[in-house]
């Protein structure tokens, strides 16, 4: 059964600013309202309206029955949203924290990605996992690690995430609406940014979900980013204008399936790529990246692809986190190694 | 309650509906039963009236127990207390980026720590800041985990107290594997004997992990004791989102005894606790204790309970207070008198400045402080890393 359209006819147009997190609480407001099935679980997302308030007043309006306070088991909330999604049900699932997904790790692994090739296509598992995100918040171990590369490691599993409301807002119901699972990443350390507010235009016809998308054009380097990272990468690319130098900066926003396709364009122009992720590098989006990159921009490439990633440690105590996190100097310096080879 | 035709295709909504702030009669009952007395099978030695009640079956347990103990207990507590305070007030001061509040709980911990023998071994989880006191851990040890300087600076394998698990019910694992250690190397079997302590919430009792911790530990006979703090709250949610039946039940399932103590009880606490580890050093096996308590502060100091639960339930809570009912008992069965809780009270105020001035002067780490053992073995990868990040940094003149 298809989906229901999300795009109502375009009566009236309606803006509203919004933060990111309002964005997304909109979103899957909105999709609840569009589809019956579309049910929210997770830990504390009723009446506490989740520990960033994603879901806030979800369950006050849709009933306990939509907006699940499931019992504590990352396992148990994944486990059981793929009997649902079998059943008939779009589940958005929340995992709390980043760090907290992995006692789900093997029902996504296992049950999430392989049930659809498994059973030749009879059976869908059209569920979202949301996953707070990245670090920058002075948080405690485990709330704040990037752990999207393992599952755009796994087949099956479609992985996205948002930098700015808009996408936020439309991204939401799109993976919603998508029959595969999907991973939506949500760079939490923006969730209440109030500089971070965009114009979201809810009667606007949205930016396809799996598809990067250039969000400032140049000529000197590309740097590509996804996530809490883009907003890094844009800082930076001003700081380097300021310098003369003029850096194309693309947001990836679909990292299962990679659509590399503007990142090819761009690189066969500039010459030049910088990959900036929270991740560590090791086996990485961000070695995935570079290797495409090599292999269809050879000739055109100036300088080898540089990463500017977290370091191959775990996740470090608040202190110490912006050392470990890619910031505007990071990705600087690796453009400045770049013009230099 | 609504029928599954009902919730499966609700009827839409034109918007929030006016009563739907209101809580639902089961939410109404749900409360009540979390709030009540812990029921008939509570194993309670103290009232909150800080009367001493008999127990023929753990009276025994306590029978050593002298006034001088007493008042080492209502001090550990009392300073236990303090600590945790201070450390609350330290994060709201922007000291601490966040604290983890352990109100309410003092008894449960210090009767289960103060049980323990310097042999025994225990896995924490995050908030059990009163175990780690006795086990000889001042509170300025668990700062820097609260501070982001490290993950906590104790010597675990001295102290035998196991890094704070933040992970909901990993170390309910960790805990069983190591009492199995125990066993196979022969250290159970008579009063003598070792054993292992985990320590775990409510909520965490949901998790596979907890389960199969459960199972591990009895078919291997390990010398474990669950010690699982009931304090009625998983953040948001109620115990009763997590079961159906008293959690100590649940042992029944697994082949081992459970039983269900005043957590608000020192002396029942250690009572109980005593009796656990006694079955375990014999070679028992396995015990859960639920220790019947309330999380009287909010889950961490980033959370707001006011969104969640009614102020009358605390204050029925502030009735059963830990500290007060020993307080009491001291007083009119013990001849304690005022200069014995001046005492206690400059004792935890001393220990509320020191704790207050260390975090103060707590230094910043050092950068390659995160690129240091990662691993046990040398990385040749991680080595280069690490240099070519300390000389950019270095590039920046120590500005950056």
């Amino acid at each position: 059964m298809a989906a229901p359209a999300i795009n109502k006819p375009a009566t009236e147009s309606k803006t509203q600013a919004l933060t990111l997190g309002k964005a997304l609480n909109l979103g899957l407001r909105t999709a609840m309202e569009a589809d019956p099935k579309v049910i929210v679980m997770g830990e504390d997302v009723g009446k506490l309206g989740g520990v960033f308030r994603i879901t806030d007043g979800l369950q006050k309006d849709f009933g306990e029955h939509r907006v699940l306070d499931t019992p504590l088991a990352e396992s148990g909330i994944i486990g059981t949203a793929v009997g649902l999604a079998v059943r008939g049900f779009r589940p958005v699932c929340e995992i709390q924290f980043d760090g907290f997904i992995f006692p789900g790790f093997d029902q996504i692994v296992s049950q999430v990605a392989k049930l659809h090739a498994r059973t030749q296509g009879r059976v869908k598992v059209p569920m979202v996992i949301r996953v707070p995100f990245g670090g920058g918040i002075g948080a405690v171990e485990h709330h704040s690690e990037s752990p999207e590369s393992y599952f755009a490691h796994t087949a099956g599993l479609k992985v996205v995430t948002c930098s700015n409301a808009v996408d936020a807002y439309w991204m939401i119901q799109q993976a919603i609406q998508s029959d595969d699972p999907v991973l939506f990443f949500e760079p939490k350390r923006y969730y209440h940014s109030a500089n971070m507010k965009a114009d979201v235009d809810t009667s606007a016809k949205p930016y396809p979900l799996y598809a990067s998308r250039v969000l400032r054009t140049g000529t000197t380097a590309t740097v590509v980013a996804y996530g809490p990272s883009v907003k890094v990468a844009m800082d930076a690319a001003t700081a380097a204008a300021e310098e003369g130098k003029s850096l194309e900066v693309i947001d990836l926003r679909t990292l299962s399936p990679l659509d590399l396709a503007p990142v090819y364009d761009s690189v066969r122009r500039t010459g030049r790529l910088i990959v900036v992720s929270e991740s560590p590098s090791e086996a990485s989006l961000s070695s995935e990246i570079a290797a495409k990159v090599q292999q269809e921009c050879f000739y055109s490439l100036e300088a080898p692809v540089l990463r500017v990633n977290g370091f191959d440690v775990p996740y470090p105590p608040a202190k110490l986190e912006e050392h470990f996190l890619p910031d505007l100097d990071r990705v600087l310096d690796a453009v400045d190694r770049s013009l230099g080879w | 309650m609504s029928s599954p035709e009902t919730w499966t295709h609700p009827e839409p909504r034109e918007g929030p509906a006016a009563t739907a702030a209101a809580p639902t009669a089961e939410q109404v009952i749900a409360g009540l039963r979390a709030t009540s007395e812990g029921g008939p099978e509570l194993v309670q030695l103290l009232t909150p009236e800080g009367e001493r009640v008999e127990n023929p079956e753990f009276d025994r347990y306590v029978a050593d127990v002298t006034t001088e103990d007493l008042r080492g207990l209502y001090r550990d507590m009392v300073l236990v207390r303090r600590a945790d305070r201070e450390a609350n007030a330290l994060q709201r001061q922007g000291q601490l980026g966040i604290w983890v509040p352990l109100l309410g709980q003092e008894a449960a911990q210090i009767g289960a720590g103060r049980a323990m023998r310097t042999t025994d071994m225990a896995f924490p989880s995050y908030r059990e800041h009163g175990i780690a006191w006795c086990r000889g851990i001042h509170p300025k040890e668990l700062l820097g985990i609260f501070r982001g300087t490290d993950n906590g600076s104790w010597d675990s394998n001295a102290t035998r107290f196991h890094p704070y698990c933040i992970v909901i019910g990993n170390q309910v694992l960790n805990a069983a594997g190591y009492a199995m250690g125990q066993r196979f190397e022969g250290k159970v079997g008579d009063d003598n004997g070792e054993a292992t302590m985990v320590f775990f919430g409510d909520g965490a009792t949901s998790q596979g992990d907890v389960h199969e911790g459960f199972v591990w530990a009895s078919v291997y006979d390990a010398p474990l004791v669950f010690f699982c703090q009931n304090n009625q709250w998983a953040i948001s949610e109620p115990t009763e989102r997590q079961t159906r039946l008293p959690l100590y039940q649940r042992a029944r399932g697994y082949g081992f005894p459970g039983i269900r103590v005043d957590g608000n009880d020192v002396l029942a606490t250690l009572a109980v606790t005593r009796w656990a580890l006694d079955a375990c050093r014999h070679g028992n096996g396995p015990v859960l204790i639920e220790a019947f308590t309330y999380r009287m502060d909010a889950h961490t100091t980033t959370d707001d309970p006011t969104r969640y639960r009614l102020s009358d339930e605390l204050e029925a809570w502030k009735l059963k207070d830990p500290i007060e009912r020993l307080r009491v008992n001291l007083v009119r069965h013990h001849d304690a008198d005022q200069d014995f809780f001046d005492s206690v009270q400059a004792d935890a105020d001393a220990l509320a400045v020191e704790l207050r001035e260390f975090c103060f002067n707590m230094p910043e780490p050092p950068i390659e402080q995160m690129f240091n053992n990662v691993y046990a073995e040398a990385s040749p990868v991680l080595d280069a890393q690490r240099d070519e990040f300390l000389s950019y940094h270095a590039s920046f003149g120590g500005e950056h």
